[in-house]
């Protein structure tokens, strides 16, 4: 698979995992107005996926014109270390804090990022960045307003939201770690690299943290190293995720409904 | 600890939708959130989600001032025999529309 196609497809996957992680908040939100609300960017997050999924097959068919792939393949048909999201996305949601620090902290990412991809020279990425900002937008303010909420709530909420950081800051690092499909992406002109994404995305979440009273953080010299999703060297928790979300499609090939 | 239901934690509100330039806000529906901002938000995601709305109203539901079925009677009966409030006893001409 050439590295362009790698690119698109950790789009593709960061958006899925994700997506896939809130949709388990179906049900059990905290209420039935919030439960609508993760359950919608679940469902923004797995558009966005499909969108990345169907450019990314209609590339890998042209320049292979071998057996054709499909969105469905990509998403329901490769194994764990074939997947390249964030580790960060993998995690499970633990409490109502930490789903919505992982949501923060993502959506933080990609609101920048979309805002370079709309200038892609890829035309179809543009156009799906484009899409997807606004939506990126509205998660980006639904969450800081939760972290504000919650971080400077009640000391319950408070300590949960010091715990959720303390869990999941070892995996910022990662977003910003260029791969090898990013300098690709940068070189072509087509995506941009990660790590000038980097002191903006500091700068806006440090100064919703800060407003909601939780402790502001700085660049991690410790990071998990061993780990990169992006390379597709994963957490224990991605397989127990596929294992459920991909059922299905492997108990049933081809079953549709 | 005690977990209280969220209905006794936050407030009810009431959402106002407006579906398309020119027309005027209706009540939409219910729900609860914990200010102005989030009912906002809910309202967004429970109420416009399939494309219904282009603004949208909150009001907590304690400030709106209701009619007492009780009073129906001398409230509204009164209107039901009083034809000639209704502007129909005029000839408008064909070429007046809209009224």
């Amino acid at each position: 698979m050439d590295l362009l196609s790698s690119y698109i497809i950790h789009q593709a996957d960061n958006a899925l995992i994700l997506g896939h992680r809130n949709s388990e908040w179906t049900g059990h939100g905290p209420i039935l107005e919030q439960d609508i609300a993760l359950s919608n960017i679940a469902l923004d997050l797995i558009g966005q996926a499909r969108n990345f999924y169907q450019l990314a097959a209609s590339r890998i068919n042209e320049l292979d014109p071998g057996e054709i792939i499909t969105e469905d393949d990509l998403a329901y048909l490769r194994d764990g270390n074939e997947f390249k999201n964030f580790i960060l996305l993998e995690q499970t949601n633990g409490d109502w804090a930490k789903t919505i620090l992982r949501q923060f902290y993502f959506s933080s990412f990609q609101l920048l990022q979309f805002r370079e991809l709309v200038k892609s020279q890829n035309t179809e990425l543009a156009a799906i960045s484009e899409k997807s900002v606004k939506e990126t937008r509205y998660h980006v303010k639904w969450s800081s307003e939760w972290v504000i909420r919650l971080g400077d709530g009640t000391s319950e909420s408070h300590s949960r939201m010091v715990s959720a950081q303390q869990d999941l800051n070892p995996y910022i690092a990662e977003m910003f770690t260029p791969a090898d499909f990013d300098y690709e992406a940068e070189s072509s002109r087509a995506g941009i690299l990660p790590d000038k994404l980097k002191e903006e995305w500091y700068q806006r979440v440090n100064r919703i943290l800060e407003i909601a009273t939780l402790p502001v953080i700085s660049e991690e010299k410790k990071t998990m190293q061993i780990l990169s999703g992006k390379n597709g060297v994963h957490s224990e928790h991605l397989g127990f995720l596929l294992a459920e979300m991909q059922f299905l499609q492997r108990a049933y090939p081809g079953c549709q409904w | 600890m005690e977990v209280k239901p969220h209905s006794e934690n936050w407030p009810l509100w009431e959402v106002f939708i407006r579906a398309r330039q020119g027309l005027d806000h209706k009540h939409a529906g219910s729900l609860y959130a914990a200010d102005a901002q989030m009912a906002i938000e809910n309202a967004r995601d429970v109420y416009t989600r399939r494309n219904e709305g282009i603004s949208i109203w909150v009001v907590e539901s304690k400030n709106i001032h209701a009619s007492n079925p009780d009073d129906a009677g001398e409230f509204f009966d009164p209107a039901n025999d009083k034809v000639y409030r209704h502007p129909s006893f005029y000839h408008l001409p064909e070429q007046v529309k809209n009224i």
